[in-house]
């Protein structure tokens, strides 16, 4: 076994402007428990937190980020094997455990230098400057499309260029010639002149005992032979057979399953159940009733859901019973009409001055547009898994938001941090409902009063009815023009400020600028949604922007062109959307083409929706969408995010549409929530721009354009402006 | 009690007869590959193959298939664990993002072509309208059916029309 010697982190932080502590030096039985399950077997070593070499030469990438379909793991990967020169054919990914060695440094170096605010959900853990903030914060969130512009970029590309420069400083130690003379290539070192040559796993060793450069030389973009490549991702292979393993798939010895029903006007109380009849069910073995909650533990998840159906349960009287649809939008337009005549409005930003501009306006254009509320619909309905002994738990669920897990099951339980242990697994879908911590302290309660593990299956049912939702919103623009149409002042008003905090800036070039809004109070749970506010913001101005131009007698690309002229990656893009979709051809009778251009999470994207509507219904044939997100790192699964971005926003354009009634969610399952089918999915074209800006994201971005460019196609089509979302119930309450 | 012949393999369960087929693969048989998504039979997840015909696990009881072939997505590779043409094709197109939905959508496919090797884009819509894939991965799903359609076992056009003389004749030579 030999001597254990204990390296110190340098996640304690060797850093300079620019440069990242690139993690861990650790030897194999290292004490950090956390730490030393990722060492398999004696003869590895890790160097560092982000990069593993193990004997047979096979390089790890060690990654703080989950995976939930985007791609990013290998995305990240890419950037660590490109610097690092390491062979692709044997590389291979390992998430990092949820401690806090693991904490998101790189996420929290962007927002600190980036001058972007935290977004809301990090909030009330923040604090201080950001080396100690990163695990005060215990930042290790997978959303916000941080993974490849964050992690990958701050991070990983360092930790393989550090890795690579310290691999090359043993071998010249070694072979006794300058470190300059080695070249490497493939994951192995050569020196050319005396015909050496050795795998990195030869000097993985004596490489660990060199602390990394803290700012290791980068390769420039020409040099890049793994970064910007389609490689195929890592984790597709485990999902053609049925043997990747999901949340919901996790199986422990002697484990029961439980069923749970929390009250439907969520965040009410269980005040009693009535249980005759069920406890002798066949399998039953135990009915909880939480305050909250209650769940049938069972031998199957069958019997257990069976049961349920059974249990008489009954609810406080919340005064949140007598909430409806209408009223919560009847509230919005009163609390904004409100806010305006009594000078209460919540400021966002502002500069020049729109109301003064306003009076000056040639013409005044007005507008109001609502979103309803929706849900995230992941495919894998919620699930964990908890495994209680003694004074510590065991938690596997797939999760984007690990450290939250863990430290709320830890408090909710009672429980040192350090012995609630997180295993985070793939994610039938997260969108960012899997960044809430309430499923698995669910689980963690349950299995508190049970002497074996349970596996907690929630229904579709339940899934529907207990998210955190995209809010509901509504939008109101008064917008100054002038004698051409041109905007002279921009007055817009809406409900809730989420994040993250520029989506309901507008990219346009405008003088005069007053964004405000007012805060909702009814019980709806609010969580992040697919590029959070960004799906409301981009339909609010992108519709009004092409209102404006059809005021002017413009069309919507021209238009924004000019809005634009000064900023020359807006206009490549939209130029290249409307060259994709071949802006300003003869449409088939009854199409429509309509444009929209959205920047979010540092990504500027535009798309064309071409719409059919010569049955009355919309049918989408084809999306054009243009990028430009910097730089792509794997172009293909960049392409795969857009098009999944742009089914989901035509999925919610169209159909999407949770309703509130008596306090309670109305919908419960795929026939009352449609999604998307393949019959009516359209032909998506998707093209990126490699700008060389900083890097943008990718899995979010897709989504914000869909939608307005969708209503502006149906107006294009028919003339009809669609002003509230869903498409489908617009079309008919307003026919 | 009810016999399952699983991916060739018979097993005595013992369970309700109304107990939903699926919970038997994934909780008696350990099968997990089989996923729950809705338990309405309206997302096909949980597609498997009851005699070689797509059925939804999540509302197929027990007693229904006591005794019948039952092939899940651990058996659709062929006996020497050689993938079907559509796995490959689905790596080829990169089709899965999340995966969760995947290996429905790859039983409802290899249902399709089992029985109709090149299908037109309409039939592909219509045998892959009860699977849905939040991801929007259809467009891979789509190119990926066709290139596998590309290697299976095309039934020479003389006899098919002999033996089915309802089909389109059309479709039994476009391929
Ligand atoms: S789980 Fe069976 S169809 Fe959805
Ligand atoms: S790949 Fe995620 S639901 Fe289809």
């Amino acid at each position: 076994m030999g001597k254990w010697t204990r390296r110190g982190f340098i996640t304690a932080g060797v850093l300079t402007t620019g440069a990242l502590v690139v993690g861990v030096g650790i030897r194999p039985g290292h004490r950090a428990p956390k730490l030393a399950g990722m060492v398999t077997s004696e003869d590895e070593t890790l160097i560092n937190a982000w990069v593993k070499i193990d004997t047979d030469n096979v390089i790890t990438a060690i990654a703080p980020h989950s995976e939930m379909g985007q791609g990013a793991q290998t995305a990240i990967t890419q950037m660590l094997a490109d610097e690092m020169d390491a062979d692709w054919e044997k590389i291979a990914f390992m998430e990092a455990p949820a401690t806090e060695e693991f904490a998101n440094y790189a996420l929290a170096r962007e927002y600190a230098a980036g001058n972007l605010t935290l977004p809301r959900f990090m909030e009330g853990t923040v604090d201080g400057v950001f080396m100690a903030m990163t695990k005060r914060m215990e930042l290790q969130i997978t959303g916000g499309s941080t993974s490849v512009r964050f992690t990958g970029q701050r991070g990983m590309r360092i930790a393989g260029a550090a890795a690579r420069e310290m691999l090359i400083k043993a071998a010249a130690k070694d072979w006794d010639v300058p470190a300059t003379q080695i070249r490497s290539e493939d994951a192995y070192l050569y020196h050319d002149a005396s015909e050496r040559k050795a795998r990195y796993a030869d000097f993985a060793a004596a490489a660990a005992d060199y602390m990394p450069p803290a700012q290791p030389k980068l390769k420039s973009s020409a040099d890049f032979k793994i970064i910007g490549k389609s490689k195929q991702r890592l984790d597709i292979p485990s999902k053609v057979d049925g043997s990747a393993v999901f949340g919901i798939d996790i199986d422990l010895p002697g484990m029961k399953y439980a069923a749970v029903k929390a009250a439907p006007v969520i965040g009410s109380k269980i005040t009693s159940i009535d249980a005759r009849g069920v406890s002798t069910m066949p399998g039953v073995v135990k009915i909880i009733k939480d305050d909250y909650f209650v769940a049938i533990v069972a031998d199957g998840y069958w019997q257990a859901s069976q049961a349920l159906g059974q249990l008489d349960v009954r609810y406080e009287n919340s005064p949140a019973k007598d909430l409806n649809q209408d009223a919560i939008f009847e509230n919005f337009r009163q609390s904004m009409s409100a806010a305006v005549s009594e000078g209460k409005e919540k400021k966002d930003i502002a500069y020049g001055d729109a109301r003064k501009a306003l009076d000056s306006a040639a013409q005044v254009f007005e507008a109001e547009y609502s979103v309803p509320f929706l849900a995230h619909a992941c495919m894998e309905p919620m699930n964990a898994t908890v495994r209680i002994e003694g004074e510590s738990a065991e938690i596997w669920t797939g999760t984007q938001n690990p450290l939250s897990i863990r430290n709320a099951v830890a408090e909710t339980l009672g429980f040192k941090k350090d012995n609630v242990t997180l295993h985070n697994q793939f994610m039938g879908g997260g969108f960012g409902r899997r960044s809430s911590t309430d499923y698995p302290v669910m689980a963690a309660k349950i299995a508190a009063q049970c002497d074996f593990p349970i596996k907690m299956i929630w229904s579709r049912e339940e899934t529907t009815q207990q998210d955190w939702y995209r809010p509901a919103s509504i939008s109101r623009f008064k917008i100054g023009l002038d004698e051409a149409g041109q905007p002279v002042s921009w007055d817009q008003q809406y409900i809730d400020k989420l994040d993250p905090p520029e989506a309901s800036h507008p990219i346009y070039n405008l003088s005069d600028v007053f964004v405000h809004y007012v805060e909702s109070d009814h019980h709806i749970r609010f969580g992040p949604w697919r590029s959070v506010d960004h799906t409301q913001h981009g339909f609010y101005i992108e519709s009004l922007v092409d209102e404006l131009a059809h005021a002017a007698g413009q069309d919507g690309y021209t238009y924004r062109r000019a809005l634009l002229a000064d900023k020359p990656r807006h206009l490549a893009v939209l130029d290249a959307t409307a060259k994709a979709a071949n802006w300003g051809r003869t449409l088939p009778d009854g199409h429509g083409l309509g444009i929209s251009i959205v920047e979010s999470f540092g990504t500027i994207c535009a798309q064309c929706v071409e719409v059919d509507m010569s049955n009355g219904e919309p049918k989408v044939t084809h999306v054009y969408s243009v990028a430009d997100p910097g730089f792509v790192v794997n172009p293909d699964g960049f392409a795969a995010q857009i098009e999944s971005g742009v089914i989901y926003g035509l999925t919610a354009a169209l159909h999407g549409e949770i309703t509130i009634e008596e306090g309670r969610v109305m919908q419960s399952n795929f026939h009352d929530y449609p999604i998307m089918r393949m019959a009516d999915a359209p032909e998506i074209h998707v093209e990126t721009i490699n700008s060389g800006a900083r890097l943008g994201g990718g899995g979010e971005p897709g989504t914000p354009p869909t939608a307005p460019a969708l209503t502006n196609a149906i107006f294009n089509a028919t003339g009809q402006r669609i002003r509230n979302l869903p498409v489908m119930t617009g079309l008919t309450s307003s026919v | 009690m009810a016999t399952l012949i699983v991916n060739g393999v018979s097993h005595e369960i013992e369970a309700d007869p109304a107990q939903p087929l699926l919970w038997a693969l994934r909780e008696t048989l350990k099968l997990n590959g089989t996923k729950f998504g809705c338990g309405i039979a309206q997302c096909g997840a949980c597609t498997v193959h009851v005699e070689g015909q797509p059925v939804r696990a999540c509302q197929t009881p027990l007693g229904a298939v006591d005794g019948l072939e039952v092939t899940t997505i651990e058996g659709l590779a062929d006996a020497d664990g050689q993938m079907h043409a559509l796995q490959q094709a689905w790596i080829d197109h990169q089709v899965p993002q999340c995966g969760y939905c995947q290996s429905g959508q790859l039983m409802s496919a290899a249902a399709l072509l089992a029985e109709t090797p090149a299908p037109s884009d309409a039939d592909i819509d219509r045998a892959m309208q009860g699977n849905i894939c939040r991801c929007g991965m259809y467009g891979r799903i789509k190119s990926a059916i066709k290139q596998a359609a590309l290697q299976m076992p095309q039934p020479s056009p003389e006899p098919a029309m002999q033996e089915t003389g309802d089909i389109d004749a059309e479709e039994t030579t476009n391929g």
